[in-house]
């Protein structure tokens, strides 16, 4: 199996509070990982770090075979736009856009064209339950509707990671289990790696495997990198 | 479990051979546990021994499971407290989890390293119920929850434990 995504002994700190201590983690292409741990852990910045949103003190990210840590704001930014998708907690749709919209944005932020983004973006709702609600805008959706468009959005662009930070945390349990169920689902479908921070057990074991972080570091002596 | 009253509360449904029955309760709470045909006939003796259920008819020509076996008004009864009485809260004071920590910290012995074995242990069988949850039907879902949530507690406990080892290591060696 080939690594998509890797830390290795990455450190962060927050001015003088140490976020990260050298903490290493390897996640294969098309493995959905939960990484778990206490408030305060370390877990979303780890997160921010593998993504390139946050760039380490020390150690290195790679992604599918390159280093990416040492590369510019700009091509990170790219990287990030191209490649990855990002699920949050609050779904953070752009309120003025309808919702066929916000799940074509990042298409459109590719260049693809308005129309063909907007249709590939209709088809985003049939898939996940949404059909009939392309042109409500976010304050008219619902919590899970509105958490569904934001993992459209986060998938429309075929990332080769989907990095998802507690994307249950603001849903009931039944809600918060549709929405793991069709994130999986469409992730599987497609080959999408997912990192899935989670303080919640039962949100984790929709993933392949979870590693605990405690204290900046990371708990799964099996897989750490090398 | 209570094997008992859940065939019981299956004959209160409506009467039913001892293959029926069988059949019935490994469909709704069997889950991966049949029960057994013996244990089936030897609850239903005691249970037409106690007189909550009788033996309406026997087939002509048909062997022993031929029987059919109807619920009693006491039986209906028992069946009817059963189902309005909760089940006692247990406390969980006492369990493996509890004794293997407090064990390991007595002897000494590594119980974060026991701890994150267990977190494990747990997160896969979670894993596992998850994955019944996802292709199963509403019966293996509901099945499933009830596990995952007691797991969830369990899940629980070992991080609040987890965070307060070493106060207990003091406490349960002074």
């Amino acid at each position: 199996m080939t690594t998509m995504i890797e830390a290795r002994n990455v450190e962060f700190s927050f001015g003088s509070t140490p976020a990260l201590r050298g903490a290493s983690l390897a996640i294969d292409a098309g493995e959905i990982v939960a990484v778990m741990g206490p408030s305060g852990s370390g877990k979303s910045t780890l997160l921010h770090c593998l993504a390139g949103i946050l760039v380490p003190d020390a150690g290195e990210i790679h992604f599918d075979g390159a280093r990416i840590d040492a590369r510019s704001e700009q091509e990170r930014s790219a990287l990030r736009r191209e490649r990855f998708g990002f699920v949050f907690q609050f779904g953070q749709l752009v309120p003025e856009l309808t919702a066929a919209e916000n799940v074509a944005l990042p298409l459109l932020l590719g260049g693809v064209r308005r129309a063909e983004a907007l249709r590939t973006a209709h088809g985003w709702f049939d898939r996940l339950g949404l059909a009939g609600l392309e042109h409500r805008r976010s304050g008219e959706l619902s919590g899970g509707q509105a958490q569904r468009v934001a993992l459209a959005r986060g998938l429309v662009a075929g990332p080769r990671v989907l990095f998802a930070d507690e994307p249950t945390g603001a849903l009931d349990s039944l809600t918060g289990e549709q929405v793991m169920d069709l994130l999986v689902t469409a992730a599987r479908e497609q080959g999408t790696t997912v990192v899935l921070v989670t303080h919640e057990p039962r949100v984790a074991a929709y993933a392949d495997r979870e590693v605990i972080v405690r204290d900046g570091r990371i708990n799964a002596p099996d897989r750490v990198a090398s | 479990m209570s094997v008992p009253l859940t065939l019981l509360g299956l004959l209160e449904q409506e009467p039913r051979h001892g293959y029926d029955l069988k059949r019935d309760y490994d469909t709704f709470f069997g889950r991966g546990k049949p029960l057994p045909y013996g244990q089936v006939y030897s609850t239903l003796s005691r249970l037409a021994r106690d007189g909550k259920v009788v033996i309406s008819e026997v087939e002509a020509g048909a062997g022993p499971d031929r029987k059919r076996y109807v619920i009693t008004d006491r039986g209906a009864t028992e069946v009817d407290q059963w189902l309005t009485q909760p089940v006692e809260p247990e406390p969980h004071l006492q369990t493996v989890l509890f004794a293997k920590v407090v064990l390991a910290l007595m002897l000494d012995r590594p119980a974060e390293d026991y701890l994150d074995t267990q977190r494990r242990a747990h997160l896969q069988r979670m894993r596992e119920l998850t994955e019944v949850k996802r292709t199963g039907g509403l019966v293996d879902a509901l099945l499933a929850d009830h596990g995952l949530y007691h797991l969830e507690a369990d899940l629980r406990w070992i991080e609040t434990t987890g965070a307060r080892l070493d106060a207990l290591r003091r406490t349960v060696r002074p």
